[in-house]
């Protein structure tokens, strides 16, 4: 009787200890490849400070959606917004936080690597496969100064489904009917022409190896390699330069109630790249599920208040944009929406 | 006859359980999966023929050219080298062959065979890809070659030595020994050694996807760009979102199984029936 009174004590002693005292609390995230450099240090420095270990994998956005689904990660990432449709199959209401902005590039293959000035139609037809030669009229109108040679184009697209891809139709669709029907906006898309590379270095490797190609990356890949890459008239009639500062001047326009539906992308903004867009991560609405320990559910709603906010200073270091101030408020608000047995994890 | 029984059930349980995850796919797809040529995520259109002539057209390419440079290796290392210093260096370079990792092979592509394809392209006026079918049937003729070649070997120093004696003795040449004796005699063995090697290039992945080109549409043009049914799963299974399009990879996987056994059960009766000759 006795024995077993001291035994009951010890395993209540030792269940106190592992939840309150032993303070190591391990989250466990997935999904988007794009920021996983961010977040990796983001994770690190918050490791540093708080002693919150999170183990990210960045495995893609449609697994980190998918991982989230069957609740075998704390949160999820994703370079898209999840579809409304897609929404429904999961178990519970959850919410998308954007944590960073990107924006994808025209890299190509030119003797003498010149900058080139494009506009969204001829975009479309190059990916379209209706503009063949980089000597084509409508782009020796364009840029005077350069000297384009007889060369023919060598579209190059991702071969694996991606988040890129997925900004990239989607501007597309905006600005070229002829794309929308017959393209159209996804992941992973039946292109019309082309070659496919694996990830952004398969892409870079084979337009800088072909010559002629032309293809698309994600501009911190672009910044990275000293690949050339082009600038786009945006909406207003400018020719944008792709930077962290046109990247994050794009979400200049005024923010919807539901910061899920912001596009970035073919973006209002005077100043803004048009090609540009937010990264998310994904938590379910209510934390109180599989008897997830409350500690936990703190720790992680705090560490990602501390992304949106303090960590968002290692953003442009690594070559990310950072959130523009409109944005961070609407965050802000979603991440009190956040509940635990019904109340505000976060006051 | 433990491991035989476990090796079948495993077979089996692999089986099902393809079909058993691509059941919805194989619901929404119908019979068009066969013999469509769209593959479209966007519009869930699901058709695996570009795959499936993708696969065949690099396999069997690599197998003629697999087969020509293992028939001279096993000549050389069979008759001529039978035993010795070169012979021993010769040996273990084909056998280390086998050893390199599959990634490896990749980019040995990219920078070796792509360049050599595209100066190729570029002399007969063909749009110089470098990366395509015929790219990836080059460098998987190479990853299987360790297998047939030590096959190859195998058979032709088997082949009884009264009988090449015989054939010299009657004032052959030692090259018609060679073409009408030796080869005709180690015959079933050799083929028996590519047929087992294609089974390596059918479901060879990583290389391929790295040199094959990536594109979706069907095409006969071996100099273009093209795709097999392993590097399209290999590229596309950790980003697809939706339940059709997941299963339809799986689909792929399955028909990739079902090509396989029905390859190796016709290399199976190929290799009978010429060792019965």
């Amino acid at each position: 009787m006795k024995l077993s009174r001291i035994a009951v004590l010890a395993l209540v002693l030792c269940a106190a200890a592992a939840l309150g005292f032993g303070q190591s609390i391990e989250l466990v995230g997935a999904g988007a490849t794009f920021p996983a450099p961010f977040y990796t240090k983001l994770f690190d420095e918050y490791n540093k400070q708080f002693g919150v270990k999170v183990n990210y994998q960045a495995i893609g956005s449609g697994g980190g959606q998918t991982q989230l689904k069957n609740k075998t990660v704390d949160f999820g990432a994703s370079d898209v917004v999840v579809t409304d449709e897609n929404a429904k199959s999961f178990p519970m209401p959850f919410l998308s936080i954007p944590m960073v902005a990107g924006s994808v590039v025209i890299t190509y293959n030119l003797p003498g690597s010149p900058e080139l000035k494009l506009t969204p139609d001829i975009v479309a037809d190059i990916f379209l496969g209706t503009i063949k030669k980089w000597n084509d009229g409508r782009i020796v109108a364009l840029n005077p100064s350069v000297k384009l040679p007889n060369t023919a184009m060598t579209v190059v697209h991702r071969s694996d489904g991606s988040g890129t891809t997925a900004v990239f139709s989607d501007y597309l669709a905006k600005v070229s009917a002829d794309w929308k029907t017959r393209v159209g906006v996804g992941q992973s898309l039946n292109w019309p022409v082309g070659v496919g590379g694996k990830g952004n270095p398969g892409v870079a490797g084979l337009v800088k190896q072909l010559p002629g190609g032309v293809g698309y990356v994600e501009l911190i890949y672009a910044l990275q390699n000293n690949m050339p890459y082009a600038l786009l008239k945006n909406k207003s009639g400018a020719f944008i330069k792709a930077s962290l500062a046109s990247t994050s001047e794009a979400a200049n326009v005024t923010i919807p109630v539901d910061v899920t539906k912001v596009s970035l992308t073919d973006s209002d903004a005077a100043a803004g790249y048009p090609i540009s867009t937010f990264t998310w991560l994904l938590v379910y609405a209510e934390q109180n599920y599989d008897n997830r320990p409350k500690a936990k559910v703190e720790a992680m709603m705090k560490m990602i208040w501390w992304m949106t906010h303090e960590g968002q200073q290692y953003a442009e270091v690594l070559s990310y944009a950072k959130l523009p101030k409109a944005v961070v408020d609407k965050a802000e608000a979603i991440l009190r929406a956040v509940t635990y047995g019904g109340a505000p994890v976060l006051k | 006859m433990l491991g035989g029984i476990a090796v079948s059930v495993l077979l089996i349980a692999i089986f099902f359980s393809l079909l058993l995850s691509s059941r919805s796919a194989l619901v929404a797809n119908g019979f068009r999966f066969l013999t469509g040529a769209t593959w479209d995520p966007v519009t869930d259109t699901f058709q695996s023929l570009p795959f499936v002539i993708g696969t065949l057209l690099t396999s069997l390419v690599a197998l003629v050219i697999a087969t020509v440079l293992s028939l001279a290796l096993g000549v050389l290392m069979g008759e001529y080298f039978r035993s010795g210093l070169f012979a021993g260096i010769m040996r273990t370079a084909v056998e280390l062959l086998a050893g390199i990792p599959s990634v490896v092979y990749g980019f040995i592509g990219l920078f070796f065979f792509v360049p050599a394809v595209r100066v190729i392209q570029t002399a007969i006026g063909a749009p110089p890809y470098g990366v395509g079918i015929f790219t990836s049937a080059l460098l998987l003729a190479f990853m299987i070659l360790p297998y047939s070649a030590s096959i190859g070997r195998e058979m032709i120093s088997l082949v009884p030595a009264d009988l090449k004696e015989a054939a010299l003795s009657l004032g052959a040449t030692p090259s018609e020994t060679i073409w009408k004796v030796t080869l005709p005699y180690a015959r079933s063995g050799i083929l028996g050694g590519v047929l087992l090697s294609l089974g390596r290039a059918l479901g060879e992945t990583m290389a391929v996807t790295m040199v094959i080109g990536n594109s979706n549409s069907l095409t006969f043009d071996i100099l273009g760009p093209g795709n097999t049914m392993a590097s399209v799963i290999a590229n596309e299974f950790s980003e697809a979102s939706s339940n059709v399009y997941l299963g339809s990879l799986i689909e792929i996987a399955l028909l990739l199984f079902v090509i396989s056994t029905l390859i190796n059960i016709a290399g199976k009766i190929v290799v009978n029936r010429m060792a019965a000759v």
